[in-house]
């Protein structure tokens, strides 16, 4: 029996959530006392590899097939499912990110094992049982769901567990795949990398605005902010329906979910429905003219006042702090 | 082409939650129970669309739920399904749910099966990759274009990283975001139609339960919000480094 956690490299690097998802697999692994391993797919360094070890991964596998470049589900998770069966692993822990959601559901299916995803602490074990927290009804409540199945399956909810680093040796090591070109049912014809620097999915600090703005062309101090602080940006959902900003930067119920460290709302009322994508969010700031908007009832700090008075100068407050570390 | 048309059943997105029976269940007392707005919005619009277009031959609508999902089923055949079929039972798990769903697209042929990334009550994202594994058939995951040539579909998905364009053939299982299609509100035509409709109810399949929710919580409610004068944003910045320590 084993532990095994399913990483992924952007451009040949990982990133914090898998850091994270190692951790995490790690102290899974501790509880059980048994053995982690860690799979990756694709082109990475040896020594990017070996850097897993540092997060408490004992043996490293990498699959390389010129035909797994590209993102397919399907063959991904066939491709886990043989190592989980060569590394003898019982647990496969996956990080909640779009490809997680796609991979994970599938593994569940052919492995006969029960899911939780979107994790968001450690499970509790009793006997072969193991119970997970997990956000619901879109982080307005959490449930404790409880795996019944042999094979157990977590996807991990980005940042919420710390990366720890630990004195750890790893080994490095190929794994060998059987694939037929059959399993290739899917043709990707594109592919197009986000435009932005930092995945609104996985920052750490997010910049958010909504109607408030008054208009897209006010949005350059907004971006501003999030340059500034190494932020990503984000909108409500009126403001990306009526197209001043891409969709992709909508978070709330009926959008993205984001649990960042920091999530600033300027010019954001709060409706349920918006509170319910950002409210698993460490520390909330909201700043808003409307003393009254609800959005201060969820914020852990306020200002009311002008946005376009109160966020320029609190640009340079920002800038004066970064410029000062 | 046959689409099958995945609804889920979830709470109107404006629910305050609570739970009842020390906190084991959701409390569904005064709750308006809508169509998951994903399954709803981008699913079943967008199978309909296709239809429209001479696409597809028929568009079927699927629910795994006891009677008091007919309302929800009644406003998807408003809309525009042909017909639908329900699963006469409580939706344990998510994998109970697929296997139902999985089992009928196979019996019946299907050709396409749509559904929404995700309920916006268990937030899972799992059925639709747990009936593309169980049918043995491509996984096309969070969809925000869709196009279809004869078998052939065109579409373009989020993927880590970015967005990926994807051309596969028929069978598949497509899970449907925001972008996919425009919203539709039922008409009086389709509303009288809806009436006269086929809801074919079957009994489910034995499946295994993998899941099961143990009990509920409540987030902890926040301390109470700081207030910080307009003109002193500097404040702001020493909390946010010094008390709150996430810059």
């Amino acid at each position: 029996m084993s532990v095994l956690v399913y990483v992924e490299a952007t451009d040949g690097k990982f990133k914090k959530p898998s850091f994270e998802a190692i951790t995490y697999g790690a102290k899974v692994a501790a509880m059980l006392n048994v053995e982690i391993h860690a799979l990756c797919i694709g082109e990475v360094s040896d020594d990017e590899l070996k850097s897993l070890g540092n997060y408490g991964a004992n043996k490293i596998w990498f699959v390389k097939d010129e035909r797994l470049k590209n993102f397919d589900p399907l063959v991904y998770a066939k491709v886990i499912t043989q190592v989980e069966s060569q590394t003898n692993s019982d647990v496969l822990v996956l990080i909640q990110n779009f490809n997680g959601k796609a991979i994970a559901p599938i593994l569940s299916a052919r492995l006969k094992a029960g899911l939780i995803s979107g994790a968001v602490d450690l499970p509790l074990m009793s006997g072969d049982s193991f119970t997970v927290k997990k956000n619901v009804f879109s982080g307005k409540a959490i449930a404790n769901y409880e795996m019944h199945s042999a094979k157990k399956i977590i996807a991990l909810t980005s940042n919420s567990i710390a990366p720890v680093a630990t004195e750890n040796k790893a080994t490095v090591q190929e794994i060998k795949i059987e694939l037929t070109d059959a399993d290739f049912k899917l043709k990707v014809k594109e592919v197009v990398k986000a435009s932005c620097k930092i995945s609104l999915a996985d920052a750490e600090i997010v910049v958010s605005a909504g109607r408030g703005m008054k208009g897209p062309e006010n949005w350059g101090m907004i971006e501003e902010m999030a340059n500034i602080l190494g932020a990503a940006t984000a909108c409500s959902r009126p403001v990306a329906d009526i197209n001043w900003r891409p969709h992709g930067e909508h978070v709330g119920q009926t959008g993205l979910t984001v649990r960042p460290n920091l999530y600033i709302a300027i010019g954001i009322s709060g409706a349920i429905q918006h509170l319910a994508g950002v409210n698993g969010s460490k520390v909330m700031v909201v700043i808003n003219k409307d003393a009254e908007a609800p959005f201060f009832k969820a914020a852990d700090y306020g200002i009311v006042g002008d946005v376009f008075e109160v966020v320029p100068k609190l640009n340079e407050a920002f800038k004066k702090f970064k410029s000062g570390n | 082409m046959k689409i099958l048309v995945c609804i889920s059943k979830t709470p109107d997105t404006t629910t305050k939650i609570s739970f009842v029976d020390g906190n084991t269940k959701f409390n569904y007392e005064k709750v308006q129970l809508i169509i998951n707005p994903y399954d709803e919005w981008y699913a079943l619009v967008r199978a309909l669309e296709l239809k429209e277009k001479g696409l597809a031959a028929q568009v079927s609508v699927i629910n795994v739920g006891l009677a008091d999902s007919d309302a929800i089923i009644r406003k998807a055949l408003a809309i525009g399904g042909d017909d639908a079929v329900r699963v006469n039972a409580e939706p344990t798990d998510a994998f109970f749910v697929a296997d139902q769903i999985a089992q009928y697209a196979i019996n019946e042929k299907y050709d396409a099966v749509f559904l929404g990334k995700e309920t916006i009550d268990y937030n899972g994202s799992q059925v639709g990759g747990m009936v593309a594994g169980i049918m043995d058939v491509p996984f096309i995951s969070l969809a925000s274009k869709f196009e279809l040539n004869g078998n052939v579909a065109t579409a373009e998905r989020d993927i880590s990283g970015g967005k990926e364009t994807i051309e596969v053939t028929a069978p598949f299982v497509i899970s449907c975001s925001k972008g996919m299609a425009e919203a539709r509100i039922p008409n009086m035509r389709g509303i009288m139609a809806a009436r006269t409709k086929p809801i074919k109810v079957i009994e489910p399949n034995a499946t295994e339960k993998l899941t099961s929710v143990k009990n509920y919580e409540l987030p902890i409610e926040k301390a109470g919000c700081k207030m910080i004068a307009a003109d002193n944003v500097e404040e702001l910045v020493r909390l946010l480094h010094e008390e709150a320590k996430v810059i």
